[in-house]
Protein backbone atom coordinates (compact mmCIF):
# COMPACT_ATOMS: atom_id res chain seq x y z
CA UNK A 1 0.00 0.00 0.00
CA UNK A 2 2.69 2.68 0.95
CA UNK A 3 4.65 2.03 -1.84
CA UNK A 4 1.86 1.81 -4.16
CA UNK A 5 1.45 5.59 -2.83
CA UNK A 6 4.89 6.27 -3.41
CA UNK A 7 4.74 4.93 -7.23
CA UNK A 8 1.58 7.40 -7.58
CA UNK A 9 3.13 9.97 -5.97
CA UNK A 10 6.19 9.97 -7.94
CA UNK A 11 4.18 9.55 -11.58
CA UNK A 12 2.05 12.83 -10.50
CA UNK A 13 5.34 15.10 -9.47
CA UNK A 14 7.03 14.00 -12.27
CA UNK A 15 3.85 15.19 -14.50
CA UNK A 16 3.53 18.24 -12.46
CA UNK A 17 7.86 19.22 -12.42
CA UNK A 18 7.48 19.01 -16.10
CA UNK A 19 4.48 20.90 -16.88
CA UNK A 20 6.00 23.45 -14.78
CA UNK A 21 9.58 23.46 -16.59
CA UNK A 22 8.04 23.76 -20.05
CA UNK A 23 5.52 25.89 -19.43
CA UNK A 24 5.97 27.81 -15.88
CA UNK A 25 9.46 28.30 -15.17
CA UNK A 26 11.31 31.28 -16.42
CA UNK A 27 14.69 32.04 -18.25
CA UNK A 28 16.66 33.94 -15.79
CA UNK A 29 19.43 34.27 -18.37
CA UNK A 30 20.22 37.52 -20.21
CA UNK A 31 19.48 36.37 -23.72
CA UNK A 32 22.61 39.15 -24.80
CA UNK A 33 25.34 37.54 -22.55
CA UNK A 34 23.42 33.49 -22.51
CA UNK A 35 25.81 31.41 -24.86
CA UNK A 36 23.57 29.47 -27.68
CA UNK A 37 19.55 29.53 -27.20
CA UNK A 38 18.82 30.68 -24.29
CA UNK A 39 15.94 28.65 -23.55
CA UNK A 40 18.67 26.17 -22.80
CA UNK A 41 18.72 26.81 -19.47
CA UNK A 42 15.39 24.84 -18.91
CA UNK A 43 17.41 21.66 -18.33
CA UNK A 44 18.78 22.77 -15.25
CA UNK A 45 15.61 22.00 -13.58
CA UNK A 46 16.10 18.47 -14.55
CA UNK A 47 20.34 18.44 -14.01
CA UNK A 48 20.62 19.59 -10.83
CA UNK A 49 17.73 17.80 -9.15
CA UNK A 50 19.14 14.30 -10.92
CA UNK A 51 23.08 15.20 -9.75
CA UNK A 52 21.60 15.76 -6.00
CA UNK A 53 19.69 12.52 -6.31
CA UNK A 54 23.11 10.59 -7.19
CA UNK A 55 25.21 11.92 -4.39
CA UNK A 56 22.09 10.84 -2.23
CA UNK A 57 22.00 7.45 -3.79
CA UNK A 58 26.09 7.07 -3.40
CA UNK A 59 25.63 8.10 0.19
CA UNK A 60 22.88 5.52 1.17
CA UNK A 61 25.44 3.15 -0.36
CA UNK A 62 28.28 4.32 2.12
CA UNK A 63 25.74 4.08 4.93
CA UNK A 64 24.26 0.61 3.77
CA UNK A 65 27.94 -0.59 3.49
CA UNK A 66 28.70 0.55 7.27
CA UNK A 67 25.51 -1.05 8.29
CA UNK A 68 26.13 -4.62 6.84
CA UNK A 69 29.83 -4.75 8.02
CA UNK A 70 28.54 -3.97 11.25
CA UNK A 71 24.76 -6.19 11.37
CA UNK A 72 26.14 -8.76 8.71
CA UNK A 73 22.67 -8.45 7.85
CA UNK A 74 21.67 -9.09 3.79
CA UNK A 75 19.27 -6.25 3.90
CA UNK A 76 21.71 -3.81 4.10
CA UNK A 77 23.74 -5.17 1.62
CA UNK A 78 20.47 -5.58 -1.06
CA UNK A 79 20.04 -1.57 0.13
CA UNK A 80 23.83 -0.91 -0.90
CA UNK A 81 23.33 -2.46 -4.09
CA UNK A 82 20.37 -1.23 -5.74
CA UNK A 83 21.15 2.46 -4.50
CA UNK A 84 24.41 1.61 -6.52
CA UNK A 85 22.48 0.57 -9.63
CA UNK A 86 20.38 3.51 -9.03
CA UNK A 87 23.27 6.15 -8.37
CA UNK A 88 24.80 5.00 -11.44
CA UNK A 89 22.10 5.67 -13.71
CA UNK A 90 21.11 9.27 -12.11
CA UNK A 91 25.10 9.90 -12.30
CA UNK A 92 25.10 8.98 -16.35
CA UNK A 93 22.20 11.14 -16.67
CA UNK A 94 24.35 14.21 -14.80
CA UNK A 95 26.75 13.62 -17.24
CA UNK A 96 24.71 13.58 -20.09
CA UNK A 97 22.26 15.97 -19.29
CA UNK A 98 25.41 17.93 -18.67
CA UNK A 99 26.84 17.74 -22.11
CA UNK A 100 24.01 18.15 -24.07
CA UNK A 101 23.53 21.63 -21.57
CA UNK A 102 27.24 22.73 -22.42
CA UNK A 103 27.10 21.97 -26.02
CA UNK A 104 24.21 24.74 -26.47
CA UNK A 105 25.59 27.04 -23.71
CA UNK A 106 29.43 26.77 -23.68
CA UNK A 107 30.17 24.91 -27.62
CA UNK A 108 31.52 21.81 -26.66
CA UNK A 109 30.16 18.46 -24.93
CA UNK A 110 32.82 18.26 -22.73
CA UNK A 111 35.22 21.14 -21.00
CA UNK A 112 37.92 19.18 -19.69
CA UNK A 113 39.00 21.28 -16.89
CA UNK A 114 35.81 21.83 -14.91
CA UNK A 115 35.82 21.12 -11.24
CA UNK A 116 32.35 19.66 -10.87
CA UNK A 117 32.15 18.06 -14.15
CA UNK A 118 35.29 16.13 -13.83
CA UNK A 119 33.61 15.30 -9.80
CA UNK A 120 30.75 14.04 -11.67
CA UNK A 121 32.96 11.68 -13.63
CA UNK A 122 34.97 10.24 -11.12
CA UNK A 123 31.74 9.63 -9.10
CA UNK A 124 30.64 7.89 -11.81
CA UNK A 125 33.71 5.57 -12.11
CA UNK A 126 33.85 4.89 -8.95
CA UNK A 127 30.70 3.50 -8.59
CA UNK A 128 30.99 1.76 -12.08
CA UNK A 129 34.25 -0.46 -10.60
CA UNK A 130 31.67 -0.87 -7.46
CA UNK A 131 29.68 -3.09 -9.44
CA UNK A 132 32.42 -4.48 -11.28
CA UNK A 133 33.47 -6.07 -7.93
CA UNK A 134 29.49 -7.29 -7.42
CA UNK A 135 30.41 -8.90 -10.48
CA UNK A 136 33.22 -10.44 -9.60
CA UNK A 137 32.45 -12.82 -6.97
CA UNK A 138 29.80 -15.92 -6.35
CA UNK A 139 29.40 -16.22 -3.17
CA UNK A 140 26.97 -13.87 -1.94
CA UNK A 141 28.28 -13.56 1.84
CA UNK A 142 31.29 -12.72 0.23
CA UNK A 143 30.35 -10.52 -2.06
CA UNK A 144 28.39 -8.54 -0.07
CA UNK A 145 31.29 -7.94 2.58
CA UNK A 146 34.03 -6.67 -0.26
CA UNK A 147 32.20 -4.62 -1.82
CA UNK A 148 30.58 -3.08 1.19
CA UNK A 149 34.54 -2.35 1.81
CA UNK A 150 34.61 -1.18 -1.37
CA UNK A 151 31.27 1.06 -0.86
CA UNK A 152 33.31 2.80 2.09
CA UNK A 153 36.92 3.25 0.83
CA UNK A 154 34.96 4.59 -2.29
CA UNK A 155 33.18 7.01 -0.81
CA UNK A 156 35.80 8.30 0.93
CA UNK A 157 37.57 9.18 -2.28
CA UNK A 158 35.09 11.69 -3.52
CA UNK A 159 35.91 14.53 -1.55
CA UNK A 160 39.34 14.18 -1.97
CA UNK A 161 38.72 14.02 -5.56
CA UNK A 162 37.03 16.98 -5.54
CA UNK A 163 39.71 19.05 -3.59
CA UNK A 164 42.34 17.64 -6.06
CA UNK A 165 40.37 18.30 -9.11
CA UNK A 166 39.93 22.00 -7.60
CA UNK A 167 43.48 22.24 -6.88
CA UNK A 168 44.54 20.96 -10.17
CA UNK A 169 42.59 23.94 -11.94
CA UNK A 170 40.33 26.40 -9.61
CA UNK A 171 38.29 27.64 -12.31
CA UNK A 172 34.72 25.89 -12.79
CA UNK A 173 32.31 27.29 -15.71
CA UNK A 174 29.29 25.91 -13.77
CA UNK A 175 27.73 29.15 -12.29
CA UNK A 176 27.40 29.43 -8.48
CA UNK A 177 24.38 29.78 -6.59
CA UNK A 178 23.88 33.50 -7.35
CA UNK A 179 19.87 33.28 -7.45
CA UNK A 180 17.81 34.98 -4.94
CA UNK A 181 16.41 32.44 -2.34
CA UNK A 182 14.77 34.50 0.09
CA UNK A 183 11.90 34.82 -2.21
CA UNK A 184 9.57 32.51 -3.12
CA UNK A 185 10.00 32.64 -6.99
CA UNK A 186 8.38 30.51 -9.79
CA UNK A 187 12.59 29.28 -10.60
CA UNK A 188 12.53 28.53 -7.17
CA UNK A 189 8.81 27.09 -7.25
CA UNK A 190 9.87 24.82 -10.31
CA UNK A 191 13.16 23.66 -8.69
CA UNK A 192 11.88 22.60 -5.57
CA UNK A 193 9.24 20.61 -7.29
CA UNK A 194 12.11 19.37 -9.25
CA UNK A 195 13.69 18.28 -6.75
CA UNK A 196 11.06 16.57 -4.97
CA UNK A 197 10.21 14.52 -7.99
CA UNK A 198 13.43 13.24 -8.35
CA UNK A 199 13.98 12.40 -4.97
CA UNK A 200 10.73 10.37 -5.14
CA UNK A 201 11.90 9.30 -8.44
CA UNK A 202 15.25 7.70 -6.48
CA UNK A 203 13.55 6.08 -3.66
CA UNK A 204 10.77 4.74 -6.15
CA UNK A 205 13.51 3.24 -8.02
CA UNK A 206 15.23 1.25 -5.42
CA UNK A 207 12.41 0.65 -3.65
CA UNK A 208 11.45 -1.47 -7.04
CA UNK A 209 15.03 -2.52 -7.17
CA UNK A 210 15.12 -4.17 -3.91
CA UNK A 211 11.55 -5.58 -4.47
CA UNK A 212 13.34 -7.62 -7.38
CA UNK A 213 15.99 -8.81 -5.47
CA UNK A 214 13.92 -9.87 -2.53
CA UNK A 215 12.20 -11.80 -5.63
CA UNK A 216 15.21 -13.52 -6.80
CA UNK A 217 16.11 -14.84 -3.27
CA UNK A 218 12.74 -16.06 -2.83
CA UNK A 219 12.52 -17.65 -6.42
CA UNK A 220 16.24 -19.25 -5.63
CA UNK A 221 14.59 -21.06 -2.44
CA UNK A 222 11.77 -22.60 -4.06
CA UNK A 223 14.09 -23.80 -6.70
CA UNK A 224 16.40 -25.65 -4.06
CA UNK A 225 13.29 -26.71 -2.54
CA UNK A 226 12.02 -28.22 -5.56
CA UNK A 227 15.78 -29.58 -6.13
CA UNK A 228 14.75 -32.04 -2.89
CA UNK B 1 56.23 -3.86 16.28
CA UNK B 2 54.80 -7.72 14.83
CA UNK B 3 54.44 -6.98 11.57
CA UNK B 4 57.74 -6.03 11.12
CA UNK B 5 58.06 -10.26 10.99
CA UNK B 6 55.38 -10.47 8.04
CA UNK B 7 57.11 -7.69 5.99
CA UNK B 8 60.18 -9.10 7.09
CA UNK B 9 58.87 -12.68 5.48
CA UNK B 10 57.46 -11.26 2.40
CA UNK B 11 60.92 -9.26 1.63
CA UNK B 12 62.75 -12.52 2.42
CA UNK B 13 61.23 -14.23 -0.16
CA UNK B 14 61.23 -11.80 -2.45
CA UNK B 15 64.45 -11.20 -2.14
CA UNK B 16 65.60 -14.69 -2.84
CA UNK B 17 64.35 -15.15 -6.40
CA UNK B 18 63.57 -11.18 -7.03
CA UNK B 19 60.65 -12.19 -9.37
CA UNK B 20 58.77 -9.43 -8.57
CA UNK B 21 60.81 -6.71 -8.50
CA UNK B 22 62.71 -7.94 -11.27
CA UNK B 23 59.63 -7.55 -13.64
CA UNK B 24 58.68 -4.20 -12.02
CA UNK B 25 61.47 -2.49 -12.65
CA UNK B 26 62.12 -3.93 -16.38
CA UNK B 27 58.73 -2.62 -16.75
CA UNK B 28 58.95 0.77 -15.78
CA UNK B 29 62.05 0.97 -17.96
CA UNK B 30 60.26 -0.24 -21.10
CA UNK B 31 57.78 2.54 -20.09
CA UNK B 32 60.20 5.24 -20.55
CA UNK B 33 61.93 3.70 -23.25
CA UNK B 34 59.19 3.73 -24.87
CA UNK B 35 58.11 6.82 -24.18
CA UNK B 36 61.41 8.11 -25.02
CA UNK B 37 60.99 6.38 -28.39
CA UNK B 38 57.88 7.89 -28.94
CA UNK B 39 59.21 11.37 -28.29
CA UNK B 40 62.59 11.36 -28.18
CA UNK B 41 62.78 13.46 -31.09
CA UNK B 42 60.35 16.24 -30.37
CA UNK B 43 61.59 16.24 -26.55
CA UNK B 44 64.11 18.91 -26.86
CA UNK B 45 61.59 21.47 -28.71
CA UNK B 46 60.30 24.35 -27.39
CA UNK B 47 56.52 24.62 -27.12
CA UNK B 48 55.47 28.28 -27.79
CA UNK B 49 52.52 28.01 -25.23
CA UNK B 50 53.80 28.18 -21.99
CA UNK B 51 57.60 28.60 -23.37
CA UNK B 52 58.38 25.20 -21.80
CA UNK B 53 60.18 21.84 -23.55
CA UNK B 54 57.48 19.24 -24.59
CA UNK B 55 59.63 16.65 -22.05
CA UNK B 56 58.74 19.56 -19.16
CA UNK B 57 55.18 18.66 -20.04
CA UNK B 58 55.37 15.23 -20.68
CA UNK B 59 57.45 13.99 -17.84
CA UNK B 60 55.66 13.89 -14.58
CA UNK B 61 52.39 11.89 -16.32
CA UNK B 62 55.59 9.52 -18.15
CA UNK B 63 57.06 8.74 -14.47
CA UNK B 64 53.95 8.37 -12.81
CA UNK B 65 52.27 6.43 -15.53
CA UNK B 66 55.47 3.64 -14.85
CA UNK B 67 55.30 4.27 -11.36
CA UNK B 68 51.46 2.96 -10.97
CA UNK B 69 51.30 0.61 -13.67
CA UNK B 70 54.67 -1.34 -12.47
CA UNK B 71 53.44 -0.77 -8.75
CA UNK B 72 50.04 -2.44 -9.84
CA UNK B 73 52.39 -5.54 -10.96
CA UNK B 74 53.57 -5.65 -7.80
CA UNK B 75 50.56 -5.43 -5.64
CA UNK B 76 48.02 -8.03 -7.69
CA UNK B 77 50.78 -10.51 -6.70
CA UNK B 78 50.53 -9.23 -2.91
CA UNK B 79 48.38 -11.63 -1.81
CA UNK B 80 47.91 -13.53 -4.84
CA UNK B 81 51.00 -15.42 -3.43
CA UNK B 82 49.80 -16.01 -0.28
CA UNK B 83 46.97 -17.51 -1.90
CA UNK B 84 48.68 -20.83 -2.90
CA UNK B 85 49.44 -23.71 -1.11
CA UNK B 86 47.27 -22.14 1.79
CA UNK B 87 49.71 -19.23 2.73
CA UNK B 88 46.79 -16.47 3.46
CA UNK B 89 45.55 -19.16 6.14
CA UNK B 90 48.66 -19.51 7.71
CA UNK B 91 48.84 -16.01 8.05
CA UNK B 92 45.78 -15.63 9.27
CA UNK B 93 46.67 -17.91 12.20
CA UNK B 94 49.36 -16.23 13.34
CA UNK B 95 49.27 -14.86 16.59
CA UNK B 96 48.55 -11.04 15.51
CA UNK B 97 46.21 -8.55 14.98
CA UNK B 98 44.83 -8.68 11.68
CA UNK B 99 45.82 -5.64 10.73
CA UNK B 100 48.98 -6.73 11.47
CA UNK B 101 49.01 -8.36 8.15
CA UNK B 102 48.09 -5.33 6.42
CA UNK B 103 51.14 -3.27 7.69
CA UNK B 104 53.11 -5.50 7.28
CA UNK B 105 51.95 -6.51 3.76
CA UNK B 106 52.34 -2.03 3.23
CA UNK B 107 55.65 -2.19 4.42
CA UNK B 108 56.77 -4.80 2.30
CA UNK B 109 54.98 -3.47 -1.26
CA UNK B 110 56.42 -0.13 -0.28
CA UNK B 111 60.14 -0.99 0.07
CA UNK B 112 59.50 -3.15 -3.23
CA UNK B 113 58.13 -0.06 -5.12
CA UNK B 114 60.41 2.43 -3.71
CA UNK B 115 63.00 0.07 -5.08
CA UNK B 116 61.47 0.42 -8.45
CA UNK B 117 61.33 4.02 -8.09
CA UNK B 118 64.82 4.85 -7.02
CA UNK B 119 65.68 3.03 -10.07
CA UNK B 120 63.57 4.11 -12.81
CA UNK B 121 64.10 7.77 -12.12
CA UNK B 122 68.01 7.88 -13.37
CA UNK B 123 66.62 5.63 -16.33
CA UNK B 124 64.40 8.85 -17.68
CA UNK B 125 66.93 11.67 -16.84
CA UNK B 126 69.42 9.72 -19.01
CA UNK B 127 67.12 8.83 -21.77
CA UNK B 128 65.93 12.24 -21.56
CA UNK B 129 68.98 14.20 -20.77
CA UNK B 130 67.32 15.61 -18.16
CA UNK B 131 67.97 18.20 -15.01
CA UNK B 132 65.80 17.77 -12.13
CA UNK B 133 65.70 20.92 -10.67
CA UNK B 134 64.98 19.98 -7.06
CA UNK B 135 66.09 16.40 -5.90
CA UNK B 136 64.86 16.41 -2.40
CA UNK B 137 61.17 17.97 -3.34
CA UNK B 138 60.80 15.31 -5.97
CA UNK B 139 61.34 12.97 -3.53
CA UNK B 140 59.04 13.95 -1.16
CA UNK B 141 56.53 13.91 -3.67
CA UNK B 142 57.24 10.06 -4.57
CA UNK B 143 57.07 9.04 -1.08
CA UNK B 144 53.59 10.68 -0.12
CA UNK B 145 52.47 9.60 -3.76
CA UNK B 146 53.76 6.45 -3.38
CA UNK B 147 52.75 5.82 0.50
CA UNK B 148 48.86 6.48 -1.26
CA UNK B 149 49.12 4.28 -3.91
CA UNK B 150 50.19 1.00 -1.79
CA UNK B 151 47.90 2.31 1.15
CA UNK B 152 45.20 2.14 -0.81
CA UNK B 153 46.17 -0.32 -3.62
CA UNK B 154 47.32 -2.85 -0.71
CA UNK B 155 43.47 -2.88 0.81
CA UNK B 156 42.45 -3.23 -2.84
CA UNK B 157 44.35 -6.20 -3.22
CA UNK B 158 43.60 -8.35 -0.61
CA UNK B 159 40.04 -7.64 -1.74
CA UNK B 160 40.05 -8.28 -5.38
CA UNK B 161 42.23 -11.81 -4.26
CA UNK B 162 39.30 -13.56 -3.59
CA UNK B 163 37.47 -12.22 -6.90
CA UNK B 164 37.24 -14.24 -10.23
CA UNK B 165 39.10 -11.67 -12.41
CA UNK B 166 41.35 -10.71 -9.86
CA UNK B 167 44.41 -9.64 -11.92
CA UNK B 168 42.03 -7.45 -14.36
CA UNK B 169 39.96 -6.53 -11.33
CA UNK B 170 42.58 -4.46 -9.29
CA UNK B 171 43.20 -1.83 -12.18
CA UNK B 172 40.29 -1.29 -12.85
CA UNK B 173 38.71 -0.57 -9.06
CA UNK B 174 42.25 1.20 -8.04
CA UNK B 175 42.68 3.69 -10.37
CA UNK B 176 39.09 5.78 -9.80
CA UNK B 177 39.84 5.67 -5.96
CA UNK B 178 43.66 6.45 -6.51
CA UNK B 179 42.43 9.76 -8.80
CA UNK B 180 43.31 12.50 -6.26
CA UNK B 181 47.55 10.73 -5.81
CA UNK B 182 47.72 10.65 -9.50
CA UNK B 183 46.34 14.24 -9.88
CA UNK B 184 48.50 16.25 -7.18
CA UNK B 185 51.30 14.09 -7.17
CA UNK B 186 51.81 14.91 -11.58
CA UNK B 187 51.36 18.34 -10.54
CA UNK B 188 53.86 18.17 -8.00
CA UNK B 189 56.05 16.77 -9.48
CA UNK B 190 55.98 18.70 -12.97
CA UNK B 191 56.56 21.65 -10.41
CA UNK B 192 59.74 19.45 -8.63
CA UNK B 193 61.52 18.57 -12.33
CA UNK B 194 61.27 22.20 -13.86
CA UNK B 195 63.13 24.53 -10.85
CA UNK B 196 60.23 24.77 -8.44
CA UNK B 197 60.64 25.67 -4.84
CA UNK B 198 58.71 23.32 -2.11
CA UNK B 199 56.24 26.42 -1.42
CA UNK B 200 54.83 26.58 -4.76
CA UNK B 201 52.95 22.15 -4.08
CA UNK B 202 52.05 22.95 -0.82
CA UNK B 203 48.47 22.03 -1.61
CA UNK B 204 49.24 19.20 -3.42
CA UNK B 205 51.38 17.98 -0.47
CA UNK B 206 48.64 18.69 1.80
CA UNK B 207 46.10 16.67 -0.34
CA UNK B 208 48.56 13.66 -0.47
CA UNK B 209 49.25 13.87 3.00
CA UNK B 210 45.29 14.51 4.13
CA UNK B 211 44.90 10.75 1.42
CA UNK B 212 48.05 8.87 3.27
CA UNK B 213 46.20 9.44 6.29
CA UNK B 214 42.39 9.32 5.93
CA UNK B 215 42.85 5.73 3.90
CA UNK B 216 45.58 4.08 6.52
CA UNK B 217 42.90 4.82 9.20
CA UNK B 218 40.40 3.20 7.01
CA UNK B 219 42.37 0.31 6.17
CA UNK B 220 43.21 -0.29 9.53
CA UNK B 221 39.17 -0.69 10.19
CA UNK B 222 38.20 -2.69 7.29
CA UNK B 223 41.09 -4.87 6.29
CA UNK B 224 39.89 -7.65 8.36
CA UNK B 225 36.80 -7.95 6.41
CA UNK B 226 38.71 -8.50 3.42
CA UNK B 227 40.08 -11.47 4.16
CA UNK B 228 37.88 -13.10 6.58
CA UNK B 229 36.08 -16.18 5.42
Amino acid sequence: MLKKILYSLTAVLLLVSIYLVFFYAPIPVNPATAGGDPGNFKIFYFHLPIAISAYLAFAIVFISSIMYLKTKEQKWDIRALSSAEVGVIFAFLTLASGSIWARSAWGSYWVTWDVRLNTSLVLFLIYISYLMVRQAVEEPEKRARLSAVFGIVGFLGVPLSFMSIRLWNKTTIHPVAELNYTTFSPLLTTLITNFAAFFLLLASLITLRIGIELLKEKTNELKRKSNL
Amino acid sequence: MKFLYIAWKDLKAEFRTKQMLNSMMIFAFLVIVIFSFAFGNESTIYVSVIDKKIVDLLAPGMLWIAFTFAGMLGLSRSFAGEKEEGCLEGLKLCPVDRSDIYNGKVISNAVLMFLMEITTIPVFVVLFSYDIKNIPGLLLVVFLGTLGFIFVGTLLSALTVNTRTREILLPVILFPVLLPVILSAVTATGVMLSAGSISEIAGELQILAIYDVIFFIVAQLVFEYTIED
